[in-house]
């Protein structure tokens, strides 16, 4: 699906990693992490080519990132979807609009009418479906931000930290959700510090962890 | 054709995707509206100044001014031998010599209307119209140096040349005014567009992230723009298109000021004019919207 193969990234002078190389199989479920400011949401943002490489060779399905246009960019967009902790909606539309987004911008909002109460339902955000985004807490933001990365149906499902603003209970909802997802084929990657909600999701799955710290990505240890 | 049918009609869904910002949509109603204002303005006076030309030079053209001597011992002999020259000359529809009251009239703005005609040596003056555009003057001029001495043909060159000459510069500082107001319509909407782009500039990235292509971000602004200068230019044509009717209505062969408006075919000209704010607005704000989608996401 995604492949980094000794890829290396730095602005201004620094250099954030170096020599990095990461295989997302399909199906495959990964959890990122490291300290704050060990380049996790660039590493991510490189695998929906968001960034590009300095050095080493990005390949999302099996194409060169670097050589892609930027209509081939939104269309490997279509097959990734993309959580952020911050969730990045667009407050002027409801929830329901926010979520059938990714439809809409690739022309099939005609399926939003078939899929969006399925999900709404789902993520458990019937009720908030014509509420604005900051009428929402911040659990229910997450949700949604989920919902909307899969309602196209992408093969990936990309995460920056999306527990970092919720409580246990929520972080464990959101994490059976992506589960539930990998489940169905679903590959997953996930940045996070919750090394708690990682042991919750090794005991229900085969999860990958890796680990960038001082620029290089490893393979998570004993601390788990 | 499909293609306007779609920007006419538009995405009602891409178009909530993006807010509508109330400055820019202000600014380039206006602007566009005052700019087609000043184009009617300037169509109308080019237009009518092209055509009052080309009516006086016409006239020019097809007519030449025969002076006999002020000799009085002489000047009914030469009048008749000049009106038998004339009257023989193939080409020659129509020979009038102007009368004492005629020449009189001609005199009056500069001498007043005591003029003594009778004292002064006033040269006989006779009108000659001719039909054909490759009438021989040179031979008519050589016969009339023949058969009557000391009489001058003006063929009108001396006067059509530099009217014809001042009406082409009219119309070139016109239709230069014209280009320079679809200039000024395109960097008016190419830095409103860019404003609404930077004011947008979160939601474009958002866009992005769920896989919208350049071109869908860039037709919420670029149909937006199109509509909205073509709707000021609209109203701007219309103002004009009023002004225009209000100013003094005359005959324009005597005075360019009493002809200013629209004849004809020359109608076409200010109804084209939304079209073409539309067409300048829709490249424009594509051509900005791109540039700005490629250097900010």
């Amino acid at each position: 699906m995604i492949e980094l193969e000794n890829v290396s990234y730095g602005y201004g002078g620094q250099t954030l990693f170096s020599h990095i190389s990461l295989t997302l199989a399909p199906g495959s479920f990964h959890f990122l992490t490291g300290p704050s400011g060990a380049g996790k949401t660039t590493l991510l943002r490189l695998c929906y080519s968001d960034l590009r490489a300095n050095k080493g060779k990005v390949r999302i399905f099996g194409q060169d990132a670097g050589a892609l246009t930027r209509d081939e960019v939104a269309m490997s967009r279509r097959r990734i979807g993309v959580v952020h902790q911050d969730c990045q909606f667009l407050d002027h539309l409801s929830i329901a609009e926010n979520i059938a987004l990714p439809l809409t911008v690739s022309g099939r909002a005609h399926e939003a009418a078939q899929n969006l109460p399925e999900l709404l339902n789902w993520v458990g955000l019937g009720p908030q479906a014509n509420q604005r985004p900051p009428e929402l807490s911040g659990g229910e933001r997450q949700r949604a931000a989920l919902a909307r990365a899969v309602i196209v149906s992408p093969d990936v499902i990309i995460a920056d930290e999306p527990t970092g603003n919720v409580d246990w209970e929520m972080s464990q909802r959101l994490l059976s959700l992506l589960i539930e997802l990998n489940k169905m084929g679903k590959t997953i990657l996930i940045a996070t510090h919750d090394l708690a909600m990682i042991r919750a999701a090794k005991s229900d799955i085969s999860a990958r962890v890796l680990r960038l710290k001082d620029g290089q990505l490893v393979q998570a240890g004993a601390e788990l | 054709m499909r293609a306007l049918l779609e920007l006419m009609l538009g995405d009602p869904q891409a178009d909530r995707a993006v807010p509508q910002t109330g400055t820019t949509v202000r600014l380039t109603v206006f602007v566009a509206a005052v700019m087609a204002f000043l184009a009617v303005i300037t169509l109308a006076v080019s237009l009518t100044t092209n055509r009052v030309a080309s009516l006086w030079a016409a006239d020019l053209a097809q007519s030449a001014t025969l002076r006999l001597p002020a000799d009085p011992a002489t000047a009914d002999a030469l009048l008749l031998s000049a009106l038998d020259v004339l009257e023989t000359t193939p080409g020659v529809s129509g020979v009038r010599a102007l009368s004492r009251d005629e020449q009189q009239a001609l005199l009056e703005p500069w001498f007043g209307p005591d003029l003594p005609l009778d004292a002064l040596p006033v040269p006989q003056l006779i009108e000659i119209v001719t039909d054909r555009d490759d009438f021989d003057i040179e031979g008519l001029r050589a016969r009339l140096s023949a058969q009557v001495p000391g009489a001058i043909l003006d063929d009108h060159t001396a006067w059509r040349a530099p009217l014809l000459d001042a009406a082409a510069r009219v119309r070139l500082i016109g239709w230069s005014v014209i280009v320079l107001i679809g200039a000024t319509v395109a960097a008016m909407i190419t830095l409103a567009a860019q404003a609404a782009l930077a004011a947008n500039l979160r939601i474009i990235a958002v866009l992005r992230l769920v896989g919208a292509k350049d071109a869908y971000i860039a037709r919420a602004f670029v149909r937006r723009f199109t509509l909205r200068a073509a709707g000021g230019a609209l109203v701007g044509t219309l103002i004009g298109l009023v002004v225009v009717s209000l100013m003094p209505q005359g005959d324009a062969t005597s005075s360019l000021l009493l002809g200013v408006g629209f004849e004809g075919g020359e109608w076409v000209w200010p109804l084209l004019i939304p079209v073409l704010a539309a067409i300048v607005a829709f490249f424009a704000t594509r051509a900005a919207a791109f540039r700005r989608l490629r250097e900010q996401t």
